[in-house]
């Protein structure tokens, strides 16, 4: 068809011929994600690391459940987790959430299971960056940290974005008051704005060295930190749900907050 | 000179209505040490005797936890035992992440028995050279499954499998009564002896040697559901063999006040 | 005639108007569901002591119209499983279809099916959340109520993202707005669920229905419920909504040609 999409007749009369559409591409009306809220947040110590979140799930202005745990155990023996030596704290879109927490716990258990001994915290950071970011063109809608205790006993956290990017810190809050958690978690653990008293004038004072905190105060930071986001954010709120992992195991503790 | 013309493969049928190449895996599970598996009410054992192939070399596995409610003990290639523990162990897994629920073991084991099977009926394909013996637990209590490279299986109350184990099944048709009713410890006991039994004159059975696994309901108190699949090996062996020898010593000084 | 022989025989533009050749659509993208069509609204449910009690009215709608007013739209699954769809009903038909199908090859099992509410949830939440990641969802927000593996009641949800959540009473859709506050106010989460009978959990399900038929447009006053106890499931599937007080309605003004 030599004619196909041409004017090609010297006669004004128009025929319809076959042609390729150009209809416009039809966009997805569909959006995959969405935000179940919530706010988690971890901070490590000389020989236990702590990992927190509240036990809200939303979805717009409405409260799906007063619990539904942010902070889960991997590769433990069984449902329960117990045996488990590694602790991830999900928050944003709750169902990635999920299956990013079971395909890790499945990672790990099959390396157990292959390896014979219990996979490190550090290896285990390594592969759920590489989890997150094989997923780099349609990510895990999730804010990760994950908590354990490294080779020397020392507590070790790590936090991701959803695309995998991750660092190991001292302490570090995401989800949706994560913008009002960290600058005080700043202020209170890496000890930013304090100075030592007399030290000196100006820019010779001289600022506060962070050390390891007792897990004592570690505790009550964590619950400061969380009583307060529930003042100030309509999406956190309801309940506790604390992890402290150490060498003796994970330690798992819940408390109530307010829920309006 | 004769030579057999039916054995080229494992799917020509001899006349007589064999299959000569799935026969010879069966002797591969008879060349393979022996292992016992066992249960009672309320748990499933597994015995196995471990062997080196040499003076100098580590021992070869003969039992592999699958999942924490599921093992198996292995006897022939443990080459071909590996890819089928792998099979297992990927879905059992895969049955936790679909459905939050441990696999039942009569559908694990039924789907290898079909993998086992299609290697029996296709052109190119060697059949597995390995016997296996599945001890689980599931919502309908303890089970102990031989699994043969036929690709036949059978739920058994006691079993054993490879080299010299009809000593051992002798044993076990013997003491089915007292199996059945025995207690967790008493049913370990009985797995060991039964292995006992298949040892030659001057061997032994030793922490280096033996190996056992133990899954079962949990007792009243505990708080699972189920006493975890559990893997004695090495010293950990030490009390469980002590208490066969000890069990043993007792028997002989009640048949010397009997005779 | 011309002397274009392939135009010959085709309809002339000036007598009948060029084609319209948007419906040829040979090029575009493949085309999910974007939307969904026939709809059922509310779920609810609601746990007591011993059992779970679930309801759903009898209405499909295709839009704003009544379209089917005899869907049945809670499913049962094994002896004791109750899943009620909210959302696309040819979506609910698919699931369902799934679910016989597990049903029959669980039977197959030496010990039938062994399956329980929660196995259940875990499996379906797996299917929205693997549709939704092919960007091609089952448009349902489901409740599945049963019991778990220690035969404690057991309600759960899942919507068409693969989100999950539990709570003692659920509700989709519209009910989440318009039932939870009233089962809220009759069963505070407070109270332990064994302080609930069977009989008010379900005159509470009965209530609510009443209260989404006078105030959710896309409700019927034909509805099912469904009550799962350790006996079984008791399924009353053609109930019609009594005692019904529309004397409130007069006091609605502001609509329509009514001009005070």
């Amino acid at each position: 068809m030599s004619l196909m999409g041409q004017q090609p007749h010297s006669e004004a009369i128009g025929y319809s011929f076959p042609q390729s559409t150009n209809a416009p591409i039809k966009e997805h009306s569909f959006y995959p994600y969405t935000d179940n809220g919530g706010s988690t947040l971890g901070i490590t110590g000389a020989d236990f690391a702590i990992l927190a979140g509240d036990t809200r799930s939303v979805a717009g202005y409405n409260i799906n459940s007063r619990y539904a745990p942010k902070v889960f155990k991997i590769g433990g023996d069984d449902e329960t987790g117990d045996g488990a030596h590694i602790i991830l704290s999900v928050v944003g879109f709750a169902a990635d959430g999920q299956a990013l927490k079971e395909r890790l716990d499945a990672v790990v258990k099959m390396y157990k299971y292959q390896h014979g001994k219990p996979m490190s915290v550090r290896a285990c950071a390594q592969r759920l960056s590489t989890i997150l970011y094989q997923k780099r063109f349609f990510p895990y809608y999730v804010h990760a940290i994950l908590a354990g205790l490294d080779e020397e006993g020392k507590g070790a956290l790590y936090s991701y974005d959803p695309v995998g990017s991750y660092e190991r810190e001292q302490c570090r809050a995401a989800g949706s008051a994560a913008s009002l958690i960290m600058p005080f978690l700043d202020n209170q653990v890496n000890f930013k704005n304090q100075y030592i008293p007399g030290s000196g004038e100006g820019h010779a004072l001289e600022s506060k060295k962070p050390e390891p905190l007792p897990r004592e105060t570690v505790e009550q930071i964590v619950r400061d930190a969380f009583t307060s986001a529930v003042e100030r954010h309509i999406e956190v709120g309801d309940g506790l749900q604390l992890m402290v992992i150490t060498e003796k195991g994970i330690e798992e503790i819940y408390t109530p907050l307010k829920k309006d | 000179m004769f030579r057999n013309n039916y054995d080229n493969d494992a799917v020509t049928f001899s006349p007589q209505g064999r299959i000569f190449q799935v026969e010879y895996a069966q002797e591969a599970v008879k060349q393979g040490s022996v292992v016992v598996g066992l249960v009672n009410k309320t748990h499933s054992v597994l015995v196995g005797l471990k062997r080196n192939a040499e003076e100098l070399s580590s021992y070869q596995k003969k039992i592999i936890e699958v999942d924490s409610h599921m093992g198996i003990a292995i006897a022939g290639l443990a080459s071909d035992a590996r890819v089928l523990s792998n099979y297992m162990k990927q879905q059992s897994l895969g049955s936790r992440m679909t459905y939050g629920r441990p696999i039942p073991v009569d559908r694990i084991v039924n789907q290898i028995a079909d993998r086992a099977q299609t290697n029996t009926q296709h052109y190119g394909k060697r059949p597995y050279g390995v016997g296996l013996l599945v001890a689980g637990v599931d919502e309908a209590g303890p089970h102990l499954f031989e699994f043969q490279p036929s690709g036949m299986i059978h739920e058994m109350l006691a079993c054993a499998i490879g080299a010299r184990s009809q000593m051992a099944r002798t044993y076990l048709e013997r003491n089915l009564e007292k199996i059945s009713n025995s207690t967790r410890d008493e049913l370990i006991d009985h797995g060991l002896r039964a292995l006992k039994e298949t040892l030659s004159q001057d061997k032994e059975l030793t922490v280096d040697n033996t190996s056992v696994g133990v899954v079962g309901l949990a007792g009243e108190d505990a708080k699972g559901k189920i006493e975890s699949f559990k893997l004695y090996e090495g010293q950990q062996l030490v009390p469980l063999l002590e208490a066969l020898e000890s069990g043993e010593t007792k028997e002989d000084e009640t048949m010397e006040v009997d005779s | 005639m011309n002397h274009y022989p392939e135009v010959w025989g085709r309809p002339r533009d000036d007598v009948y108007g060029s084609y319209n050749p948007s419906y040829l659509q040979t090029s575009g993208p493949k085309t999910h569901t974007q939307s969904p069509a026939v709809t059922g609204t509310s779920v609810i449910a609601v746990k007591f002591n011993g059992g779970v009690a679930i309801a759903a009215d009898n209405l499909a709608s295709y839009g704003s119209l009544a379209r089917f007013t005899d869907v049945k739209r809670l499913r049962i699954f094994g002896d004791s499983a109750v899943v009620g769809f909210g959302g696309d009903v040819s979506d609910m038909q698919y699931i369902d279809r799934l679910l016989e199908s597990i049903d029959i090859r669980e039977n197959y099992s030496a010990h039938g099916n062994t399956l329980n509410a929660k196995n259940l949830h875990t499996y379906l939440s797996k299917v929205f959340y693997k549709r939704r990641s092919e960007f091609n969802p089952l448009w349902n927000h489901i409740l599945v109520a049963g019991f778990d593996e220690n035969k404690n009641p057991f309600l759960s949800s899942a919507d068409l993202l693969g989100t999950t959540y539990s709570a003692p009473h659920l509700a989709t859709g519209f009910g989440a707005h318009l039932a939870i506050p009233i089962l809220r106010r009759l069963f505070p989460e407070e109270t332990p669920i064994e302080k609930i009978s069977k009989e008010e959990a379900e005159a509470a399900l009965r209530e609510c229905l009443k209260v989404l038929w006078y105030r959710d447009a896309r409700s019927l006053d034909q509805y099912s419920v469904a009550v799962i106890t350790s006996d079984g499931i008791e399924v009353k599937e053609n109930q019609q909504i009594e005692a019904q007080s529309w004397a409130f309605a007069e006091s609605i003004k502001g609509y329509g040609a009514q001009v005070n």
